[in-house]
């Protein structure tokens, strides 16, 4: 009964439909398949990225839970934990965004609170094509409002990201989204189904229709038909994830539970399978006791209904009452739908008839794993060997074009939309370098920083993916704080071919280089492939999102300038690289060349003196160069400077003018210290053999940037401010009036 | 003094507002659960920010009807101390303990930002602590928070000095443009006839400690907890 195009709708090749054979014994009926197809699926079983996922390190100190668990967990002292993951909700975000992107933040939610953390922050990485376009201005708007309306109402901060722009996500937006949460010690749940005849419970949203086959969907290309995919894509409840957070959590805290697990992708069939599948035992559950908010559901769609807002709990028996106590306290269902069995099987009732009996390990475990054909990157072309590329006359006009390119310009109209200070926690505000969240009750804070640059990825996926690492570890130590550990995202075309495949493997030898440069263990993180529309893959998109502590509150760093006469010292060196810059695309239309090159232990030697000055108290202030390079940097200290300071810069060096202001050489932080303090930050540059010199000071009304004594550009502050602030909204006016 | 924060489902500033009494201001505060009905002897009820029962609805709308609201009336009408914060704001009013109503933002959008205030009434004892156009810089997070009354209601609560926060530019006017979510009469917060029960959008808790970037919430707290 089950042909190819049955099989080809659950996108099942005839290899793994023989596999599963031969894994049960039997032809599997239409339900089973329908399991397997999910569980299999790439979202679910990463099966074509497990074979380079395995070099990235993973070991670490204070490394509690590295990849494999729902999310990673790192010790942070004094009985401290975090826990922390990233994911990718891109499919759903472009069918729908508002709900897709809603989702996105309800799901990895789920993911921190049901390791028994309180999420304490979120933080979003987003990408959209042009806003020219009013088809990519309606999916921003709808995916930022769909953020702000789950985050705002759950009451978790979204407390900063990274939002950028290019024509190649025009049909294939990226949405990914971060969470950190803050558990005890010895307080950890993980998804276990321990102890035969201990009781499974259903907790949560009833199960609908929605959501079905979200997984499967997300593992195959879009094409011209994706509208009709709309009701793939889930719809999320906020009130009630804030009720299953707090339920969950006293359940947790009151130690009257086994184990818990999310039914997020793959729905029920995947929690169902995955607790038993890590304790080695088997599971029956009954779906005519599975609460649902729809009639006539069959048992295919309640198993793979990806309806949110539900969990799967086991429970000793004689607990199960107060289980159900504290869920009744929070106006939610608690429902037994089964027990835990010998055997290691998975056994589903309907209607008093088994629809699914298969061997947990087959499902969770056996998926193959697939090392696909590689087809090496085309080595970059250095931009001037492409096309000669002409310093433009007016360089301030370019400034200011770069200010109002909406992946540099302000983002404001995007934050204010979420609530970024709920919990009394986010000392730094969204728009610096990095997110502060001080720990109430400690000296410590925490830091976080979301990073990648896709365009850096396209031309070179080993390099882009290192600066990815070392720019969010150095956003961390802008504001003074030591990564301790990293996830990822990382967002691919199609691993069918060759060529994403070679991207998604140069890439990941790039993060696990990088990610020992600089010691800092991966915990987790998460593979978006088949990020295709209409045949076309998106540039490959490695995002980080890079953990840090502050030892003391009180030497936080932001970026803005302080006080006027401070110095301003540059850390690194200009090498005017421009390839891949976006002073390139902005100025020239290009998007080419060779990205700016990246040593590791340079890097870290950089980063090294701004934390040395930062916990010795010395730095005023201190941003990292990135987009647009040095002017870029030293406009955006100047427009977080409370006292709107501007700054008279003058710099050497035999660069041609725009490569000096706009290079994106990596390795450099520009801090501001008192004038006094100068000897002291360039004997910490010196001795980690770092260069360092006085480049100018804070001050005056401008941001003025000369070399050797011949001003380039010298524009007010409020001017560039009003480029910069206003780019984004400008393009949001007239629907607001 | 003791403090009662009370918890609906889908309140998120609880905790914060707890954090604020008790930690930072050195005070007895405990949480009172909305299913209850006992105050257990606070002497101020405050109705955090947040979104009770989703704002499904109406913001505010289904929390008027959590069994505890019957005691917190009473005690209001006793003359006892409650402060609504954001979504507690909004639930006084759909008690009816204040007037008027909250619309959607002017820019139809979520703000969270902090704004400057203009304190109009420091004849409150919410804010004896400040003085009389004195300009607070607090933050605000909502969606609804577009004040509306009736020309009546609101001509009778200006008549009695009745608005006691309004958003202001930096040098204290209630200019067009501080008024971000387009309230009527740039109203920012508002106290009943009596006098012992206010409501305001901005959030004092988290304008409490200088290290998340101003405290200038604490006046409030301050004057609630000093002699009037």
């Amino acid at each position: 009964m089950i042909d190819l195009k049955i099989l080809a709708n659950h996108n099942l090749t005839p290899g793994e439909y023989d596999l599963i054979v031969s894994l049960i014994g039997r032809d599997p009926n239409l339900t089973e398949l329908g399991v397997f197809s999910a569980m299999w699926s790439e979202h679910c079983s990463y099966k074509s990225s497990k074979f380079y996922l395995k070099q990235l390190p993973t070991k670490g100190q204070g490394v509690v839970q590295g990849p494999g668990e729902n999310a990673g967990i790192i010790d942070i002292g004094d009985g401290q934990l975090i826990v922390f993951k990233i994911e990718s909700h891109n499919h759903p975000s472009y069918i729908e965004p508002f709900q897709g992107a809603a989702t996105g933040v309800g799901g990895i939610l789920r993911d921190i609170f049901t390791m028994g953390a309180r999420p304490i922050a979120l933080l979003d990485s987003l990408r959209f094509g042009p806003l020219d376009s009013p088809k990519n201005r309606s999916i921003m708007e709808g995916v930022v409002s769909g953020i702000s309306s789950y985050g705002n109402s759950i009451g978790v901060p979204t407390v900063g990201g990274e939002v950028y722009f290019g024509e190649n996500y025009a049909l294939n937006p990226l949405v990914n989204v971060f969470c950190l949460g803050l558990a005890e010690k010895d307080k950890i749940f993980y998804a276990k189904a321990e102890g035969i005849g201990n009781a499974v419970l259903y907790v949560g949203s009833k199960t609908g229709r929605d959501g079905i086959h979200g997984a499967t969907m997300a593992s195959a290309e879009f094409g011209k038909e994706t509208e009709h995919k709309r009701p793939n894509v889930q719809v999320g409840d906020p009130f009630k994830e804030k009720l299953l957070v707090e339920a969950c959590l006293e359940v947790m805290d009151k130690g009257v539970i086994v184990g818990i697990q999310d039914m997020g992708a793959a729905g029920l069939t995947c929690s169902a399978a995955e607790m038993p599948a890590k304790s080695g035992t088997g599971i029956e559950i009954d779906l005519d006791l599975v609460p649902q908010r729809e009639e006539g559901m069959t048992p295919y769609e309640i198993l793979l209904s990806e309806s949110q807002e539900r969990m799967l709990i086991v429970a000793r028996p004689d607990k199960v009452g107060e289980v159900r106590e504290i869920f009744a306290k929070w106006d939610l269902d608690a429902v037994e739908i089964g027990r835990v069995i010998e055997g290691g099987r998975m056994k589903v009732r309907f209607h008093g008839e088994i629809v699914v009996d298969v061997p947990v390990s087959a499902v969770v475990d056996l998926c193959p794993v697939y090392k696909r054909p590689v087809a090496p990157p085309a080595p970059p072309r250095a931009a001037s060997d492409v096309a000669p590329i002409p310093v433009p006359d007016d360089l301030g006009a370019v400034f200011g074009r770069l200010l109002a390119s909406p992946t540099i310009a302000n983002k404001e109209w995007v934050f204010r939309q979420y609530d970024h200070m709920v919990q009394t926690n986010t000392m730094v505000l969204p728009g610096a370098d990095a997110a502060v969240l001080r720990l109430k009750g400690s000296r410590k804070a925490l830091a976080v920083s979301l990073d990648g640059n896709s365009l850096y990825a396209q031309l070179d996926p080993r390099t882009g993916a290192k600066i990815a690492v070392a720019e969010a570890c150095r956003n961390l130590a802008c504001v003074g704080a030591r990564p301790v550990g990293v996830t990822n995202c990382l967002n691919f075309g199609n691993p069918e071919k060759p060529e994403v495949m070679g991207q998604f493997k140069e890439a990941v030898a790039g993060l696990s280089e990088a990610c020992l440069a600089f010691e800092i263990p991966v915990t987790g993180g998460n593979v978006s492939f088949y990020n295709d529309t209409e045949g076309a893959s998106i540039y490959p998109t490695p995002v980080l999102g890079v953990v840090g502590l502050v030892k003391d509150i009180d030497r936080v760093v932001t970026p803005g300038f302080k006080r006027e006469d401070d110095a301003v010292v540059l850390l690194g060196a200009c090498t005017g690289e421009l390839g891949g810059s976006e002073y390139l695309k902005i100025a020239h239309g290009r998007e080419d060349g060779i990205p700016p090159a990246i040593d590791l232990a340079k890097e870290r030697a950089v980063q090294e003196t701004c934390l040395e000055a930062a916990e010795s108290g010395l730095l005023a202030s201190a941003h990292d160069l990135s987009e647009g390079g040095l002017a870029v940097a030293a406009a955006e200290s100047a427009f977080a400077s409370p006292g709107r300071f501007g700054c008279r810069l003058d710099l050497d060096g035999g660069l041609r003018p725009d490569a000096l202001l706009f290079g994106e050489a990596q390795s450099r932080i520009l801090v501001t210290v008192g004038p006094a303090a100068v000897p002291a930050l360039l004997a910490i540059a010196a001795r980690r053999g770092v260069p360092a010199a006085v480049v100018g000071e804070v001050g005056g009304a401008a941001i003025r940037i000369a070399q050797k004594g011949a001003v380039l550009i010298d524009v007010p502050v409020d001017t560039a401010r009003a480029a910069w602030m206003d780019a984004i909204p400008a393009y949001f006016k007239i629907r607001e009036r | 003094m003791k403090f009662g924060v009370v918890v609906f489902p889908g309140s998120n500033c609880d905790a914060d507002t707890l954090h604020a009494f008790r930690v930072v201001m050195g005070q007895t505060a405990r949480f009172l659960w909305h299913k209850d009905h006992d105050l257990r002897s606070v002497d101020c009820v405050v109705l955090p920010g947040g979104f009770s029962y989703g704002d499904y609805l109406r913001s505010g709308a289904i929390a008027r009807f959590s069994p505890l609201m019957r005691e917190v009336r009473e005690f209001a009408d006793r003359g006892g101390l409650v402060l609504g914060i954001c979504n507690g704001f909004q639930v006084l009013l759909e008690l009816g303990l204040l007037p008027g109503a909250m619309l959607r933002n002017k820019n139809l959008k979520f703000l969270c930002r902090y704004v400057t205030l203009r304190l109009e009434n420091e004849r409150t004892r919410f804010t004896h602590q400040g003085r009389k156009g004195q300009v607070l810089r607090i933050p605000i997070a909502h969606f609804d928070g577009n004040y509306y009354a009736p020309p009546e209601t609101l001509r009778e609560i200006e008549d009695h000095g009745r608005v006691v926060f309004r958003y202001a530019d930096a040098e204290g006017r209630p200019t067009e443009e501080a008024n971000v979510n387009g309230s009527l009469h740039n109203i920012a917060g508002l106290i009943n006839a009596r006098g012992n029960v206010l409501g305001m959008m901005p959030h004092p808790e988290r304008a409490a400690e200088p290290l998340l970037g101003s405290a200038d919430g604490r006046m409030i707290f301050e004057s609630m907890i000093s002699k009037f």
